[in-house]
């Protein structure tokens, strides 16, 4: 038996990606200066960590009924209301999951199979297309512009869409462009929605790195509430991405379909997390505006280096990434990647890894300490001067 | 612009220049602002964290509870200068329970510590008592804890 004959079909046409080498060989590397992580450098702030700790000491080391437990469903609830005013029953409108990515595999499966299109905006996230394709159904890519502020227009999203339709991703923040999407943008979006059975899966897991102005969910639209279906964890906001822990809101007839996947295929998400979460949702204000704070500052220092170094830096208001333009320096989104690895030791993801619309950028994630950011912007500085003479 | 003394505060270090970029602001606000909370003396100074634990240089820090008696028409403040003001004393603070003032005093050696107590706090007219207490090991001073830096040992992944 030749095993690669008995991997489906389904399986062996999701590409590899073509930048899992990239990223072998930044770990081989152990003296580059790495922006590549798509993750907080923080670690969870302490009062979270001792609430896992103190959990564990208890000996709450069973599962949690399914959905996760009632009492962070209550929290999650809550938060929601309070700053997003979206308001969801714990009993059946939320489901705790495996970090956002479960979050999202569930959410599609639950909704689409062969014939039908999900239309997924790029450059975005790199799960959504594959998680798509695993159902059997069909990503429509849509390739948002830098001369849109890589927001999703209406105009764009209108042309996408077929009578297969039957699922939009709305990726923001987005990773990993750090473009946003104000509530005039929502506006239009909305305007197209409104009519159609078509289901937004909202993934705002980084809602609250939003640096002017606030976060603003498109569940909060009435017409939409029940269309919506939001993906959130405690990755990003309270860096917690080791403790994988999402979660998904919407209405309970979606949230039942993936509730049945869910307890079979994963059966709940982790004790430890879930009562670290209930502490992080309490108590966490201060850690998020304190780390928050923080980003912010880190973000300015960024743009403000690629701008001074000659690139295009549109600039990014959520997320913790900048997408600076690279098309001046005449090499590709690889080579420019590859080049600056291997002749100044620093990491950045090609734009690519995103989507084909990511080509001409790179995405450099400011979860790192000033120092480290303001060393490597010295170093692609001396690498950029370098191709442009 | 008491983000500038936040960021003062977390790293002396850096320049007006960064400070202008990460908060973006210009240049000139910056400096302009620094220089106001010199003046107000709402930047009272510039020092650096040291943990001298970590160098050959020998000291001792002690923390004194004093109980005083209050002086008619300066209350405490006029104790607390006298004692606040010897170099030996680092910090001083009027607290509320069972005593009145906390004094931080730091020397090359416990005798040295002992002989200062001795000699020039509780001799003090106005002094009722002390109880000296001395440091073993600092892991934490105004919010700095005193481990060595964990490493970034975050490894690269597709997300």
């Amino acid at each position: 038996m030749k095993m690669s004959d008995m991997i489906t079909p389904t399986i062996k046409n999701i590409p590899p990606s073509g930048i899992r080498k990239f990223f072998d060989l930044v770990n081989e590397m152990k003296d580059a200066i790495s922006l590549s992580i798509g993750e907080p450098d923080f670690v969870t702030p302490w009062s979270v960590r001792e609430a896992g700790i103190y959990s564990l000491e208890k000996g709450h080391t069973h599962y949690s009924p399914n959905s996760g437990f009632i009492e962070l469903r209550t929290e999650i609830s809550k938060y929601y209301k309070r700053k997003f005013s979206v308001e969801y029953n714990p009993k059946n409108q939320i489901i705790v999951t495996v970090g956002g990515s479960e979050g999202i595999d569930i959410a599609l499966r639950s909704l689409v199979g062969p014939g039908d299109e999900v239309i997924i905006p790029e450059p975005s996230f790199v799960a959504y297309k594959p998680c798509t394709i695993l159902t059997g159904a069909t990503p429509v890519i849509i390739n948002l512009r830098v001369e849109d502020q890589f927001r999703l227009t209406p105009e764009i999203l209108e042309k996408a869409i077929t009578p297969k339709t039957k699922v939009l991703i709305l990726p923001y923040p987005n990773n990993p462009t750090g473009a946003i999407m104000t509530r005039e943008d929502l506006d239009k979006i909305v305007e197209v929605l409104k009519d159609k059975d078509i289901v937004v899966l909202s993934d705002e897991i980084y809602s609250e790195l939003t640096y002017e102005g606030k976060h603003v969910s498109i569940a909060s639209y009435p017409e939409m509430k029940d269309k919506t279906l939001i993906i959130n964890g405690f990755s990003k906001s309270y860096a917690m991405t080791g403790w994988r822990l999402g979660y998904a809101c919407g209405h309970p007839d979606l949230i039942g379909a993936m509730y049945k996947i869910h307890q079979f295929a994963i059966m709940s998400s982790p004790t430890t997390s879930q009562y670290a979460a209930i502490e992080a949702l309490r108590n966490g204000d201060s850690d998020i505006q304190m780390m928050t704070r923080e980003y912010n500052r880190r973000r300015r220092v960024m743009v403000d280096g690629f701008r001074k170094v000659g690139l295009e830096c549109f600039e990014p208001l959520g997320a913790f990434y900048v997408f600076p333009c690279i098309k001046s320096t005449g090499l590709s989104s690889e080579e420019f990647c590859e080049r600056l690895l291997s002749e100044e030791k620093v990491a950045i993801v090609p734009g690519t890894a995103f989507g084909d619309s990511g080509n001409g950028f790179i995405r450099a994630c400011y979860a790192y300490s000033v120092d480290n950011i303001v060393e490597a912007l010295k170093r692609v500085e001396r690498f950029v001067a370098k191709i442009k003479k | 612009m008491e983000e500038i003394l936040e960021l003062l505060e977390s790293n002396g270090k850096l320049t007006e220049e960064q400070m202008a970029v990460m908060l973006g602001k210009t240049v000139d606000e910056v400096r302009e602002s620094i220089k106001k909370y010199e003046e107000d003396n709402t930047i009272a100074g510039y020092t650096a964290m040291i943990n001298w634990e970590k160098t050959g240089k020998e000291s001792v820090t002690a923390l004194i509870e004093l109980k005083v008696t209050p002086q008619r028409g300066e209350g405490f403040d006029k104790v607390a200068e006298r004692i606040y003001r010897y170099p030996q004393v680092k910090a001083c603070y009027l607290m509320s329970g069972g005593f009145d003032l906390t004094v931080i005093v730091e020397g090359k050696t416990m005798k040295e510590v002992a002989l200062f107590v001795a000699e020039k706090l509780a001799p003090l007219e106005y002094v009722l008592s002390t109880a000296t207490h001395f440091v073993l090991k600092k892991y934490k001073d105004k919010g700095t804890i005193f481990e060595e830096k964990t490493k970034d040992d975050r490894e690269a992944i597709i997300l």
